[in-house]
């Protein structure tokens, strides 16, 4: 038997990437809640002497997709040489449907019955060997959050034959799985646990509000509590302490006021002995600055708690209570997942509209998240520089935002033909978060954060200063002068900022420091950043999922709400 | 009686008896267990025209309203109670 590639293949939800991750050791992000999985990743495993492919892909309920994020699933089927379906155990009878389209495809396949674990507290009973007798192929008991009956899966694997079951319709498969079903499987009774009164509490609408609330405050909250916690005893005091005295050794030693101590450096600025990072711009000042000392602490402080959250399987509850106001936004609740996922990268966010099924709802989606929804970086280095001037102003910009993601929304909505499709989701089960799964993937988000993000905050500072040097930010500034001032009330030096925007959104909002704006000026400026255009990474991935005659007019749309909007800030506010 | 699963009571069972919508949407909601001669139950009605949450088997589903209009469910009631459910026996 050929064995290049093997398929994990499953309902929305059920652990697949668990299992693969188990199967592999390659690192993938794992939550609970249906559509974690966007696109497929590839891994390998060994058996015996040979190094098949594992394939993660996104979950599907049925052979038929209804989104992009199904249609790919679906995709890959064709060449695969043997399918690990996996079955979420607690909810055998919903997903033999997708097991038995499987069988029909004539490839070998071999039944995982995953989160095994739970079926005991759930007072689930299956019989394995006669579950097997009647699939007529290998059915392994798993639980891949912890690892157990993962070594019977791949022993199992040579073990896979295909079955050829002849195609039945629908009314015949269900037909076939309630047989399947009354032989082998028995539920018992049993009480109500705490985890799911707290699962009554947080939906039910009367409840369900307070409670969001009080885990949007406790999020909120957690977030500074971390990221500052580790900016004030961690990142300053490293900086303070022991990269002062190298730096300006380093600047002794470069001699003063020439090329290579300004981009390595930047122009050296101390108060009271101690260095302004965020205004020197050198490569090893505000270089590393922004990215570790800045925004770092709250990017591992967010992700920390989305992954808790994400884990516990909260994300789907506030979908369905955030469903009614949604659709005033021409989307349905399942969209507020690109949201959150758009408020630590943008990139994540973008991807996640592929659970989205329509392509108004995904242009719709993207368009807001790409405008209104500033990602960590950006909030990090907001907070940190307009923060200085009071949290009335952060408050100020980020509701701003808020209105915008509303306003355009509700435009969208009536503007555009077509109406949002409805959610269908299924809410999963709370589970308590295993503290390794949250601590392996925060590490592996803050990992790509050092690895994607940091190499660009190095070259858009690089940028900047061969922009200086060459003029060509002086010419530009001629050009955008009457822009920025008569419209948005900054001096011209800010196009810099704009400029070096399209690169990364961090740095930018960097720049407006230097610059000695007054607090309004510096309100409009960190607003307008968030709004006129996506970053290069982002606007990369967005031309991919909405193609480029979309994406343009998506930036269309962009380029004239920063214009306006930034215009009405420079003639509202009084400050 | 048959009721649309938007009329169900809240904490009310029933069965689900068709699926009154295009071959699409009825096969996407089977798929997902919501399949005629399941026992439902409807859990909560989220606000005016708001999604509509349900437990099937082991599972709970959230079905936008419009969707969940289409779904029949065959519910048992008193149905010479039901104009005044206070009354004392």
């Amino acid at each position: 038997m050929k064995l290049d590639k093997i398929l994990l293949i499953g309902n929305p939800n059920v652990g697949k990437s668990a299992v693969f991750s188990r199967l592999t050791g390659a690192k993938v992000v794992i939550s609970n809640y249906p559509g974690t999985t966007v696109e497929f990743t590839q891994g390998y495993t060994k058996i015996d002497s040979i190094r098949p492919a594992i394939i993660d892909i996104p979950g599907t309920y049925s052979l038929t997709p209804t989104s992009k994020v199904e249609e790919v699933a679906v995709k890959m089927l064709k060449d695969s040489d043997l399918i690990i379906n996996i079955v979420d155990a607690t909810n055998l009878e919903r997903n033999l449907y997708l097991t038995l389209e499987l069988l029909e495809k004539h490839i070998p396949v071999i039944v995982a019955l995953n989160i095994w674990d739970e079926t005991k507290h759930k007072g689930i009973e299956i019989d394995v060997k006669k579950l097997e007798k009647a699939l007529g192929v290998p059915v392994v008991p798993t639980c891949g959050l912890t690892g157990e009956g993962i070594k019977d899966l791949v022993r199992a694997i040579p073990k896979a034959k295909a079955k050829r079951f002849a195609h039945s319709t629908d009314e015949e498969k269900w037909k076939h799985i309630g047989k399947i079903i009354e032989e082998v499987q028995r539920l018992h009774h049993r009480h109500h646990t705490l985890l799911e009164k707290l699962e009554d509490i947080s939906i039910k609408p009367a409840t369900g509000f307070p409670f969001a609330i009080l885990v949007g405050f406790c999020a909120f909250w957690v977030i500074r509590l971390i990221g500052e916690g580790i900016i004030t005893y961690l990142a300053n005091p490293f900086f303070e302490k022991i990269w002062t005295p190298i730096v300006l050794k380093l600047s002794a030693f470069l001699g003063p006021e020439n090329f290579l101590h300004d981009i390595i450096l930047g122009k050296i600025i101390l108060v009271e002995g101690q260095m302004e990072y965020s205004q020197t711009f050198g490569l090893i000042t505000t270089g590393l600055y922004v990215p570790f000392a800045m925004v770092l602490p709250y990017i591992i402080s967010f992700y920390f708690m989305l992954g808790i959250l994400e884990d516990f399987g909260y994300l789907p509850r506030l979908a369905v209570l955030m469903d009614n106001f949604m659709h005033k936004l021409g989307l349905h609740g399942y969209a507020i997942i690109p949201m959150i996922l758009g408020l630590g990268c943008n990139v994540p966010g973008a991807l996640a509209t592929r659970l989205l099924e329509g392509k108004r709802e995904k242009f719709i989606a993207a368009t807001l998240m790409a405008v209104a929804v500033p990602c960590m970086a950006q909030i990090a280095m907001i907070v940190g520089l307009v923060g200085e001037r009071g949290g009335i102003y952060v408050t100020l910009v980020f509701l701003t935002l808020l209105t915008i993601l509303i306003i355009k929304g509700v435009v969208l909505n009536i503007v555009m033909k077509g109406k949002s499709p409805e959610i269908l989701v299924e809410i999963p089960p709370y589970r308590i978060p295993h503290l390794q799964s949250v601590l392996k993937k925060l590490w592996m988000r803050v990992f790509s954060f050092l690895k994607e993000a940091v190499p660009y905050v190095l070259i858009g500072i690089f940028v900047v200063n061969i922009l200086y040097v060459l003029h060509i930010i002086d010419f530009f500034s001629r050009i955008f002068s009457p822009i920025l001032h008569h419209v948005w009330g900054l001096p011209k030096e800010a196009i810099g900022a704009l400029l070096i925007g399209f690169l990364r959104k961090d740095v930018a909002v960097g720049m407006l420091g230097p610059l000695n704006l007054t607090t309004k000026q510096l309100v409009i400026g960190s607003t307008v950043l968030a709004i006129y255009f996506p970053c290069i990474a982002t606007f990369t991935i967005l031309v991919k999922e909405l193609g480029i005659k979309d994406m343009l007019k998506s930036a269309a749309i962009m380029i004239t709400i920063a214009l306006f909007v930034g215009g009405l800030l420079n003639l509202m506010l009084r400050f | 009686m048959v009721v649309k699963l938007t009329e169900m009571k809240r904490g009310e069972t029933g069965i689900l008896t068709s699926i009154d919508g295009g071959v699409g949407v009825t096969s996407r909601i089977q798929s997902m267990g919501l399949r005629l001669g399941k026992k439902i139950k409807k859990l909560e009605s989220h606000f005016k025209n708001g999604p509509q949450t349900v437990l099937i088997d082991n599972f709970k589903v959230a079905i936008g309203f419009g969707m969940a209009t289409k779904i029949l469910v065959e519910v048992k009631r008193d149905e010479t109670r039901q104009d005044s459910p206070h009354r004392k026996s």
